[in-house]
């Protein structure tokens, strides 16, 4: 008796997310379709079967700016691989020192450190750019990757010093036996030991720097130098009403690098913040 | 080797003492390891100096001057308080930047976690495909953050959009959402909504470490599903209720992407979409009020502490942490 109950709630909370999973692909779905139709039919119907496929879109889009939507691609591209071994090498040894290394100031210096995890960008912006642009920085990418360099993104600090900690310190205590200092233990223990964290950090890195908008914008203001958002909000300012195809087919392109880092690293991504994010 | 193997994080509590290394006599040694740690240090305390404490510092001094961007450092003017004044006197965009994002935070936070603890907890038990369904629903977080899917956005919810055909499949005749003022912030809310993934993946990993046997407990004492909802479900995650509600207010607070492709950088229609950060980036950066902007940030930045700090002292109220310890 008790069955028929549970296979029918179970069937309703299938058919619940099924739902639920269409209207949150709904927007994805809808981008890639109008990507492909033809620029009078994009508006007309809310469907998703196009009427007929045309793949010129791509070409358009990738032509419609000053420079071939491949530099854009490049300079992000740039940006990302540019950040990301920034946050890799800066955070990892901030990590090593917080959660191994007794020094003076260590308490007070890891209490700043969780400060400034949810310290807005906003607050410094002002200043910052009047700095970089002092130092002739203002349409390069320099403004963007230094402050990874710097391990500024507090969060993947956090992240890996909380990864250093559940590892056996025995195995660091073995290493000073063997007479190793404290760069050799670093590099050749805990790094091969904490490549998940790093991994996390990549994955996380490169999304964030990707779909960053706000300081790509305010640093890069020379089209030879636009990364792809800011690039791709400039089809908005630029497009004439009849391009929209080509500005979904780039919208389509721009967002190809992010679904792949998801399928890629799913696992870490969800893990990451899992971990971070817990009590 | 998993991530998941590191021993649970206490986020906001401070020094938590990251396990000092045992310290082995006096002098040599002791000194040996100072050096290290700086060495190792370095460059997260040069970023601390240079990239953040200094700026910080300099933003508060600009706070105070009528720094413009275009005259050279010589002739900015300490204006002592005038920037605040005119903050809170005479700028109507202060209050209306104030106005929209209050609204957007009060509104679009409680929905989308809300949305996330739902979805959550349907996603808790083990069942075929749940993987898929928890991947499925995680991606909008990764996108909605990108000026590709903002785009996508604004022509969905355009008069002629998607969304206004689907409607009018039921006959309902739709608004031109992100052109009409009364709508145009919703747009941004519901775009914020759909990205509930990264909350709901906190969540499930708080509900699995409830222990089964309070809920086996609370079975046998003849509660309900619901009654177990509020009576254990709801107490042992509170504490990552909390979390999320604290990193997504802040969130909420910053948005700008979606707000600067809606309104192409106006905060319009009729300033309905003007978000803090906006009115801070088109004070600073296209009306180059650096000093007036300084000042929006410093208010920006006390605000947001302040109510990160109304909200630790309400959750004492209402967070439950399940070692007893006083947080």
């Amino acid at each position: 008796m008790t069955d028929l109950p549970r296979a029918s709630r179970s069937a309703a909370k299938h058919t619940g997310l099924i739902l639920l999973g269409l209207v949150m692909l709904y927007p994805v779905i809808w981008m890639v379709v109008s990507s492909l139709r033809p620029n009078n039919e994009i508006f007309r119907s809310p469907g998703l079967v196009p009427d007929s496929v045309q793949l010129s879109n791509y070409g358009d889009g990738w032509t419609a700016l000053a420079s071939p939507f491949g530099h854009y691609l490049v300079n992000s591209a740039i940006v990302v691989l540019g950040c990301v071994i920034g946050n890799l090498v800066s955070c990892s040894m901030a990590a090593y020192a917080f959660a191994r290394l007794d020094f003076t100031g260590r308490k007070l210096f890891f209490a700043t450190m969780l400060g400034t995890i949810m310290l807005p960008i906003h607050v410094i912006i002002v200043p910052q750019y009047i700095l970089f642009s002092e130092l002739d920085w203002i349409n390069t990418f320099l403004p963007l990757i230094v402050p990874k360099l710097l391990a500024t993104d507090a969060f993947f600090v956090f992240l890996m010093v909380q990864f250093i900690r559940g590892l056996p310190r025995e195995l660091d205590e073995a290493a000073r036996i063997d007479g190793a200092g404290h760069p050799r233990i670093f590099l050749r223990v805990i790094l091969p030991l904490m490549v998940p964290a790093l991994a996390t950090t990549t994955i996380f890195t490169f999304i964030w720097t990707w779909n960053d908008f706000f300081s790509q914008l305010i640093y890069l203001t020379d089209p030879e130098m636009y990364t792809v958002p800011v690039a791709l909000r400039s089809f908005v300012d630029s497009t004439v009403a009849t391009s929209w195809g080509a500005m979904f087919a780039m919208s389509v392109v721009s967002l190809l690098p992010i679904f792949l880092a998801f399928l890629v690293g799913q696992r870490y991504l969800v893990k990451g913040i899992a971990t971070t994010g817990i009590k | 080797m998993a991530i998941s193997t590191a021993p649970p994080a206490a986020l906001p509590t401070g020094p938590a003492s990251p396990g000092p290394a045992s310290r082995r006599g006096r002098g040599g040694p002791r000194r040996r390891e100072n050096l290290a740690g700086y060495v190792f240090l370095s460059p997260w305390l040069l970023g601390l100096m240079g990239i953040t404490a200094i700026p910080m510092l300099l933003s508060l001094y600009l706070s105070f001057t009528n720094y413009d961007a275009l005259s050279p450092f010589s002739e900015v003017e300490w204006i002592g308080l005038d920037n605040y004044r005119t903050m809170f006197t005479s700028d109507p965009s202060f209050w209306h930047a104030v106005e929209v994002t209050v609204t957007f935070a009060l509104i679009a936070v409680p929905l989308k976690l809300a949305a996330a603890l739902g979805v959550a907890l349907l996603l808790n038990r083990a069942f075929r495909g749940v993987g898929l369904f928890r991947g499925l629903f995680y991606l909008p977080s990764l996108l909605g953050g990108s000026v590709a899917l903002a785009i996508v956005w604004v022509n969905m919810f355009n008069r002629d959009g998607a969304f206004n055909s689907l409607l009018g499949l039921f006959g309902v005749e739709g608004a031109p959402w992100v052109n009409d003022p009364r709508w145009s912030l919703e747009t941004l809310m519901a775009l914020a909504i759909w990205q509930f993934g990264a909350p709901m993946v906190i969540f499930l990993a708080g509900l699995k470490q409830i222990p089964v046997e309070l809920y086996e407990a609370a079975s046998v004492d003849g509660a309900n599903a619901w009654r177990q909802f509020r009576a254990v479900t709801l107490p042992m995650l509170s504490p990552v209720i909390f979390f999320n509600l604290v990193l997504e207010t802040i969130n909420g607070f910053q948005g700008f992407t979606a707000a600067f492709v809606l309104s192409n950088g106006t905060g319009g229609p009729v300033d309905s979409t003007l978000m803090y950060t906006l009115n801070l980036y088109i004070k600073g950066f296209t009306e180059l009020q650096m000093g007036y902007a300084s000042a929006l940030a410093w208010v920006f930045l006390v605000a947001i502490a302040l109510i990160t700090v109304v909200l630790f002292s309400t959750g004492r109220f209402w967070v439950h942490y399940a070692d007893g310890e006083d947080r």
